[in-house]
C-alpha cells in the first residue's frame, strides 16, 4: 500500500471507485442528476459545491449509507452495488465523518477497533486482545504520523485535531483502498487544520484514493490534485488542481461561470 | 513537490512521538503533549478515586457504627449485612449494565416479586425446586425480554418502557396470587437463603459470582465494550458497524435475568414470596449503581463501583436500625446519600475540565 512516490513524477493513479450516470432522488427531489466521476489510487479527488448541491447524498451512495436510484459503482473495474456501510466498508471504503463518529468514554485504542476488534477465542468465549490492538494501533498512529498523546488516553480528553487524528487512523490500515473525508477540518482551529491537511496529503502519497468534501477552497487547492463541482445535483466541472483558479471554482460552484459540455 | 519537506518533518515528529509512546507516564518534557497525558492519567485517579471515595465512606460508616453499637461488627451482625445487600446487589448488577448504555431498568422492582411468586407457585404445584428456580429465572428474562422489545423495536424511551412492565409485572404478581402470599417454600431451598460457608451466606457469593461474572464481561469482552460504546456514543457505534438494537436488547434481559434471580434469592431469604414485597429496592438497586460512579447519561460506570454503592447503602440501612433511628429517618439518608454522592462526582468531573 504504502508506495514512495518520486519527486515530479506525476501520479497517474489507477482508478479505485467509478461512478457512472448515478442518480438519485428524494420523492419529487433530484439530489445527484446523472453523476459520473472517478476516484484514483494515489489522489486526492475535491469535491465541491454549495449548499444543497447533493455532496452529502454523493458520498453517502459511495459510503454505502443510500443505494443510487440509477447508475452504476465500479470497484476497481467491478461493478458494485452497496446497500449498507458495512458493504462498502468489506470492500475498502471508509468514510471519516465529522467528530461524530467517536465514543468519548473510550481509549483511542477502542475507538479505532470498535466494531472490529482483535479477538482470542477461548472455546466458544471470544475476549479482547488488547495487547494485539495496542500494538496494532500504535503502528497505525505511528505510521500515518496520527498526532495523538497516548494510546490509553480517552477521546474525550483529546483536541478537536487529535480526535480527528483518531477518527482518520480508525479508517486507514484496514486494507483501506478509498477513503472519504467529509469536512474534515470544519471544527478545528488554523495549526489543527494545517496539521490534518498534511496528514490527508500523506493518505494520498501513501497509495490511497482520497475524496475529500470541504467548503475550503484554500484547502482543496493545498490538499487535491482534482476538483469535481457539484451544482444541484449536476457535476458541472471536473478540473486538475494546477489548472485551473479559485476564482474559476467558485464561478462553477455559484453558477456565474457557465459549466462544461459533457460529451 | 513541495510538499515533501513537510513530510520529512512529520517523519521526525512521529519517531519523537514513538519514544515519547513508550516513556508516555514518565516523561515530562514540558510540551503541550503531556498536559493531555496528564488529564489521561487524571482521568485513571478519578476513577479509582470515585470507587475509593465510596470506599472510604464506606470504612468510615463502619467505624463509626462499630463505635456506636457493640453489636454491629459482630460476625452475626456483618453475616446479616452481607446476606441483606445479596437481593440489591444483583439487581445493581443488572441495573448498571442498563444504566452503561444510557437506559434505565425501572421494573427490575416489580419483577422481583413476580419472578419470586412464579417460582414459589411452581415449586408448590411441582414439588421441584429446580422446576421453580427455572420458571423464576424465566420469568425474569421474558419481562427483560419485553423491555427490550418496546426500547429497541417500538422506540419507547427506557423510563416509559420499563415503567409500563413495572406496572404490568406488578399487577400480574397481585393477579397470580389474588394478593396473598405464597407460603410452604420447600425447605431445601429456604436453607439456602439462611445458610453460608465459611461464614458467607450462600446468597452473597451468589452476587458475588454474578458481580464477578458481568465485570468480566464488561472489560473483557467485545461484547461489554460494544455495551460501553453504544451508552457513550450511539451514532459512533451504529457507524462502526455495531447492532445498536441486539446490544441494548440484550442488556434489558440481562437486567431481567438479574431480577428472576434476585426474586429468587428474596423468596429464599424469607421463605415466603410476597406479590409486592420488593416494591422499595428499585431505587436502592438504581441508586447503589449511581453511587458507584455511573453516569446516567451512560457510556460510564462499573459492577464493582456498583458493588460498593450496595454495601454501603446496606451497611447504612443495618448501622441505623442498630442505633434505633427510625425507617423514616432511613429513607431520607438514602436520599441524602445519593445526591451527595453525585454531586460529589459532578464536582470532580467539572473540576477535571
Amino acid at each position: 500500500m504504502v508506495a514512495q512516490v518520486a519527486e515530479d513524477a506525476p501520479f497517474v493513479g489507477d482508478t479505485v471507485l467509478s461512478l457512472r450516470s448515478v442518480s438519485k432522488h428524494f420523492g419529487g427531489v433530484t439530489a445527484l442528476d446523472d453523476v459520473s466521476m472517478e476516484l484514483q489510487a494515489a489522489r486526492v479527488t475535491a469535491l465541491v459545491g454549495d449548499n444543497g448541491a447533493g455532496k452529502s447524498t454523493l458520498v453517502k451512495c459511495i459510503a454505502g449509507a443510500h443505494t443510487p436510484d440509477s447508475g452504476t459503482l465500479e470497484m476497481e473495474g467491478h461493478a458494485v452495488v452497496l446497500r449498507h456501510p458495512s458493504q462498502a466498508r468489506s470492500m475498502g471504503i471508509e468514510a471519516v465523518f465529522q467528530e461524530l463518529a467517536l465514543a468519548d468514554h473510550l481509549d483511542v485504542v477502542a475507538n479505532i477497533f470498535l466494531g472490529r476488534e482483535v479477538r482470542r477465542r477461548f472455546g466458544p468465549i471470544a475476549l479482547l486482545d488488547n495487547r494485539a490492538m495496542r500494538a496494532r494501533a500504535k503502528e497505525i498512529i505511528d505510521g500515518f504520523s496520527i498526532n495523538i498523546p497516548s494510546l490509553r488516553a480517552n477521546v474525550r480528553n483529546l483536541s478537536g485535531g487529535q480526535r480527528q487524528g483518531v477518527a482518520i487512523g480508525r479508517a486507514v490500515g484496514w486494507g483501506t483502498k478509498l477513503i472519504i473525508m467529509d469536512e474534515p477540518t470544519a471544527a478545528l482551529g488554523v495549526r489543527e487544520t494545517a496539521r490534518i491537511e498534511q496528514l490527508i496529503r500523506s493518505l494520498g502519497d501513501r497509495g490511497l484514493a482520497v475524496l475529500l468534501i470541504s467548503h475550503n477552497l484554500e484547502q482543496v487547492f493545498n490538499v487535491s490534485d482534482v476538483i469535481y463541482v457539484l451544482r444541484r445535483g449536476r457535476l458541472v466541472a471536473r478540473r486538475e488542481t494546477g489548472n485551473c483558479t479559485p476564482s474559476e471554482i467558485v464561478g462553477l460552484i455559484t453558477g456565474a461561470k457557465e459549466a462544461d459540455k459533457r460529451d | 513537490m513541495q510538499r515533501h519537506p513537510a513530510l520529512r518533518r512529520t517523519g521526525s515528529g512521529r519517531s519523537r512521538m514513538a519514544r515519547r509512546g513508550l516513556v508516555a507516564r514518565s516523561a515530562s518534557t514540558g510540551e503541550p503533549v503531556d498536559t493531555t497525558i496528564r488529564l489521561n492519567q487524571g482521568e485513571r485517579v478519578r476513577a479509582v478515586l470515585n470507587s475509593s471515595l465510596v470506599a472510604l465512606a464506606l470504612i468510615v460508616l463502619v467505624g463509626v457504627f462499630g463505635i456506636a453499637s457493640p453489636y454491629f461488627l459482630t460476625s452475626a451482625n456483618l453475616f446479616r449485612v452481607v446476606q441483606q445487600v445479596a437481593v440489591v446487589a444483583v439487581l445493581a448488577v443488572g441495573q448498571a449494565m442498563v444504566i452503561i448504555t444510557g437506559g434505565i431498568d425501572l421494573s427490575e422492582a416489580a419483577v422481583v416479586p413476580l419472578a419470586a411468586v412464579v417460582a414459589a407457585m411452581v415449586m408448590n404445584s411441582q414439588h421441584s425446586v429446580a422446576a421453580g428456580v427455572a420458571a423464576g429465572v424465566l420469568t425474569g428474562a421474558v419481562v427483560g425480554t419485553v423491555n427490550g422489545l418496546l426500547v429497541t423495536r417500538l422506540k419507547l424511551p427506557p423510563f416509559i418502557a420499563t415503567l409500563a412492565t413495572f406496572s404490568a409485572a406488578d399487577g400480574s404478581a397481585l393477579l397470580l396470587t389474588g394478593g396473598q402470599p405464597v407460603f410452604n417454600i420447600p425447605p431445601a431451598f429456604s436453607s439456602f437463603g439462611s445458610g453460608g460457608v465459611l461464614g458467607i451466606p450462600y446468597m452473597t457469593l451468589v452476587a458475588l459470582l454474578l458481580a464477578i461474572l458481568m465485570q468480566f464481561v464488561l472489560t473483557a469482552t467485545p461484547f461489554g465494550r460494544h455495551v460501553y460504546a453504544v451508552g457513550s456514543n450511539p451514532l459512533a457505534a451504529r457507524l462502526a458497524g455495531l447492532r445498536n438494537e441486539r446490544l441494548l436488547g440484550s442488556v434489558y434481559v440481562i437486567s431481567g435475568l438479574m431480577s428472576g434471580i434476585g426474586g429468587l434469592l428474596l423468596t429464599a431469604y424469607v421463605s415466603t414470596a410476597q406479590p409486592s414485597e420488593a416494591l422499595n429496592s428499585e431505587l436502592d438497586a438504581i441508586a447503589a449503581v449511581v453511587i458507584g460512579g455511573a453516569s446516567l447519561f451512560g457510556g460510564e460506570g462499573t459492577i464493582w463501583g456498583a458493588m460498593l454503592g450496595a454495601l454501603l447503602l446496606a451497611v447504612l440501612n443495618n448501622g441505623t436500625d442498630l442505633l434505633g433511628i427510625s425507617t423514616y429517618v432511613q429513607t431520607v439518608l438514602l436520599g441524602v446519600v445519593v445526591a451527595g454522592a453525585v454531586a460529589v462526582d459532578n464536582v470532580r468531573r467539572r473540576a477535571r475540565y
